[in-house]
C-alpha cells in the first residue's frame, strides 16, 4: 500500500513536471530530423568563436542577399570574437540612409557599429516582388521560432535532395526533405565551396550549413553563454541553501517528533 | 492573546497606536498551526511567493515594454538583448507563469484530497477559486503582450468564444477588442488589465489568508485541532519548513529559467504577429489545455463555452456537492481511489487539449469531459451517502506522537502522513 502510494506520488510529480514539455514537443508536427552535436548544447555549452565567424561569413555573403537580421547591430559582432576596429571595418562596408539633415534631406553614409544590420529590401512588398511572391523571413530569432532550432535549420539547409519519384513540385518551388510539406520557395542557398573561409576550413555544403546554423543560434540568443554561466552558479547556491534549510528544519522540528 | 515583547521604545510607541507588531506576532509568529502538516501544505505559501516574484518582475518588464502593435514585439526583444539582465527578468516572468499554475494546481488537488473545502472553510475555498479565475485572465492577457503569432491568434480564438453568447455576444467581443478585430486597442486594454489584475489577486489573497486564519489550516487527518498539544507556533516551525520548500522550488525553477527557458513556450510566439497568416495549430498555454479540451469536446459552440466555464464554476459549489462529514481521503476508502481517477482524468484532458480535434482524440475528450462532470455532480454526492468512512483518530497529538498510547487502528496511516 505504501509503495503504491509513493509510486503514485512519484508518477503524479513526474507527470506534472514533464507534461508541459511533452505536450509542446508533441504539438509540433514537423518531419523528424536528426539532432546534431553543438558546442552550445547542454548546461555548460558555449559558442565556438571560429564556427560563429565562419557562419557569419556565410550569412553575410549568401543569406543576407534576401534575409534581414533586424535585431543584430554591428556592435554585437564583438561577441563573435572580432575586435572593435574589425567591427568598424565590417560596418564601413555598408551604406545606410540617415537624416534628415539640417536641410531636411535624407543622405547616405557609411554604417557605424551602432547601426542595425541593413535590410536587403525596402519593405516586405519589395521582398515578395523579388522572390516569386514569397517573403524571406527575418533571421534574428529563427532558431527559437522553429521547433527543433539549430538542428532543424541544419537539416533544412542540407536537405535539398533529388525529388523522389512520384512527388509533384509546384512551379517556382523546390523539394526539401525537411521543410513541412516538402515544398519550399527558397532554392538551395548553399553550394560546395560557395564561400572561401579565411581559416582554411574546407567550405563543404554541410560545413557551411553547420556554421551558419550555429551563427543563427547565436543571433537568436546572444546572451546564452551569460545565461548558462549564471545558471550554474545560481543552481549551486540554491542547492547549498536548500541543504541548509533542510538541516535547520530537521533541527528545529526535533523537539516535536 | 499575548503581544510581542518589544524592547525598542520607538516600536513600542508605534505599536501602542498602530498595533502592526502585535498583529504580525499574532498572525505570523505564534499563529497555531497543526503539527502534522505534510509537504503538500507548502504549496500555499509557495503560490504567494510566486505571485510576488511575478509582480516584481512584471513591474520591471513594464518599464521597458511598449504596448503598441508596431513596437511590442521589438520592445520585448530589446528587453532580451539590450536591457541589463532583461533576458533574466523576462525568462523568470514567462516561466514563472507556468510555475505559478503548477504550484496552484498542486495546491488545489491537495485541497481536494484532504477535503479542505469542507465546513467551516467553504469561503476560504471559494476565494481560492476566485483567485484561480483571476490568474487565468491575467495569464491569458499576459501571453498576448509579446505580440507574437500565438499571442495574436490565441487572443483571436479566445475572445471570439464570447460571440457564442446569444444576443449580446457580438457586442461583448467588440467591447473586448475595442474595435472590429484584435488590434492595437485590444493590446492596450490587455496591457492595462494585465497590470491591474495581479493587484486584485493580492487583495483576494489577503481575504484568502484572513479566512484561513479564522479556523487555521486543515491537516492530513482532516480532524479539528483539539488544543495546544495538536499545534505548533507558525514561527519557527513552519517558516523554516516553508523556506526549505521554497529553496527546493526555486532550484527547480532556476533549472528551467537558466537551461530550458523556452521549453514551455511555443516557437511560433517568436514570429511577430501577422493577421494575414494563421499558424498551423493554435494551441493555448499548457495550463489552459484541460479547459480547452472540454471546450472542443462539446459539438455546440455556446454549450462548449458554457461547459468550459462550468468546469471551474462547479468548484464554487463543491463544498455542497461533497456532503461527507469526513474531510481527509485517508479515511475515505472509495473517495481516495476516485480522487486518483479524477486526477488521471484531468491529466488526460490536458494531453487531449494539445492534440488536434480529430478521430480518437475527439471521442476521448468527450469521455474525459463527461467523467469530469460526473465526478463532481454525481459521484461526490453519491459517495457522501453510500461510502462508509474508516474510524477517525481521536486527536492530532495522539496520532502524531511516536509511541503515544491510545491511538486506535488509523494511527499507522497518520504516521505515514508525517514521514
Amino acid at each position: 500500500m505504501m509503495t503504491l502510494r509513493s509510486k503514485l506520488i512519484t508518477l503524479l510529480l513526474s507527470t506534472l513536471i514533464s507534461a508541459p514539455f511533452s505536450i509542446i514537443a508533441n504539438s509540433a508536427e514537423s518531419i523528424a530530423f536528426p539532432s546534431q552535436e553543438w558546442s552550445f548544447n547542454g548546461p555548460f555549452g558555449t559558442f565556438d568563436r571560429s564556427e560563429l565567424q565562419r557562419g557569419f561569413q556565410v550569412y553575410k555573403e549568401i543569406c543576407a542577399t534576401c534575409h534581414s537580421l533586424n535585431f543584430i547591430s554591428f556592435r554585437n559582432l564583438t561577441d563573435l570574437g572580432f575586435n572593435e576596429n574589425e567591427v568598424k571595418a565590417i560596418a564601413a562596408e555598408f551604406q545606410v540612409e540617415d537624416g534628415p539633415n539640417n536641410e531636411g534631406e535624407m543622405f547616405e553614409r557609411a554604417a557605424i557599429p551602432s547601426d542595425v544590420w541593413p535590410t536587403p529590401y525596402k519593405n516586405d512588398n519589395a521582398a515578395r516582388a523579388s522572390n516569386n511572391g514569397a517573403l524571406p523571413p527575418d533571421l534574428s530569432l529563427i532558431v527559437d521560432a522553429r521547433s527543433g532550432g539549430a538542428d532543424y535549420l541544419f537539416a533544412l539547409l542540407s536537405g535539398y535532395h533529388k525529388v523522389p519519384a512520384g512527388k509533384e513540385i509546384g512551379e517556382g518551388m523546390y523539394y526539401n526533405a525537411y521543410y513541412p510539406g516538402n515544398q519550399i520557395a527558397m532554392p538551395s542557398p548553399l553550394v560546395e565551396d560557395g564561400v572561401e573561409y579565411g581559416d582554411g576550413t574546407r567550405a563543404t555544403l554541410v560545413q557551411q550549413a553547420r556554421d551558419v546554423s550555429a551563427f543563427l543560434a547565436w543571433a537568436t540568443e546572444p546572451n546564452m553563454e551569460q545565461r548558462k554561466r549564471m545558471g550554474v552558479m545560481v543552481i549551486i547556491f540554491l542547492l547549498v541553501m536548500t541543504g541548509l534549510f533542510y538541516y535547520s528544519k530537521k533541527k528545529i522540528w526535533s523537539d516535536v517528533h | 492573546m499575548s503581544g510581542p515583547k518589544l524592547t525598542n521604545p520607538v516600536a513600542r510607541w508605534i505599536d501602542h497606536r498602530l498595533p502592526v507588531f502585535t498583529f504580525l506576532h499574532h498572525e505570523m509568529h505564534e499563529y497555531p498551526t497543526p503539527k502534522n502538516l505534510n509537504y503538500w501544505w507548502n504549496f500555499g505559501s509557495l503560490a504567494g511567493i510566486t505571485l510576488v516574484i511575478m509582480i516584481v518582475t512584471g513591474i520591471i518588464l513594464s518599464m521597458h515594454y511598449t504596448a503598441h502593435v508596431d513596437h511590442a514585439f521589438q520592445s520585448v526583444e530589446r528587453i532580451m538583448r539590450d536591457v541589463n539582465y532583461g533576458w533574466l527578468i523576462r525568462y523568470i516572468h514567462a516561466n514563472g507563469a507556468s510555475f505559478f499554475f503548477i504550484v496552484v494546481y498542486i495546491h488545489i488537488f491537495r485541497g481536494l484530497y484532504y477535503g479542505s473545502y469542507k465546513a467551516p472553510r467553504e469561503l476560504l475555498w471559494i476565494l481560492g477559486v476566485v483567485i484561480l479565475l483571476l490568474m487565468m485572465a491575467t495569464a491569458f492577457m499576459g501571453y498576448v503582450l509579446p505580440w507574437g503569432q500565438m499571442s495574436f491568434w490565441g487572443a483571436t480564438v479566445i475572445t471570439n468564444l464570447f460571440s457564442a453568447i446569444p444576443l449580446v455576444g457580438e457586442s461583448i467581443v467588440t467591447l473586448l477588442w475595442g474595435g472590429f478585430s484584435v488590434d492595437n486597442p485590444t493590446l492596450n486594454r490587455f496591457f492595462s488589465l494585465h497590470y491591474l489584475l495581479p493587484f486584485v489577486i493580492v487583495g483576494v489573497v489577503v481575504l484568502h489568508i484572513v479566512a484561513l486564519h479564522r479556523f487555521g489550516s486543515n491537516n492530513p487527518l482532516g480532524i479539528d485541532v483539539r488544543g495546544e498539544q495538536d499545534t505548533v507556533s507558525f514561527h519557527p516551525y513552519y517558516t523554516v519548513k516553508d523556506m526549505f520548500g521554497l529553496s527546493a522550488f526555486l532550484t527547480i525553477m532556476a533549472a528551467i529559467v537558466f537551461f530550458l527557458p523556452n521549453s514551455m513556450g511555443h516557437p511560433d510566439n517568436y514570429i511577430p504577429a501577422n493577421p494575414m497568416v494563421t499558424p498551423a495549430h493554435i494551441v493555448p498555454e499548457w495550463y489552459f489545455l484541460p479547459f480547452y479540451a472540454i471546450l472542443r469536446a462539446v459539438p455546440d459552440k455556446l454549450l462548449g463555452v458554457l461547459a468550459m466555464f462550468a468546469a471551474i464554476g462547479v468548484l464554487f459549489i463543491l463544498p455542497w456537492l461533497d456532503r461527507s462529514p469526513v474531510r481527509s481521503a485517508t479515511f475515505r476508502p472509495i473517495y481516495k481511489i476516485m480522487f486518483w481517477v479524477f486526477l488521471v482524468d484531468c491529466v488526460a484532458l490536458t494531453y487531449l487539449g494539445a492534440k488536434p480535434a480529430e478521430g480518437i482524440y475527439v471521442i476521448l475528450s468527450r469521455l474525459c469531459t463527461v467523467y469530469y462532470f460526473f465526478h463532481f455532480i454525481i459521484l461526490l454526492p453519491a459517495l457522501s451517502i453510500f461510502e462508509t468512512p474508516r474510524s477517525l483518530p481521536r486527536s492530532i497529538g495522539k496520532s502524531v506522537l511516536r509511541g503515544g498510547n491510545g491511538a486506535p487502528a488509523p494511527a499507522p496511516a497518520a504516521a505515514r502522513e508525517k514521514s
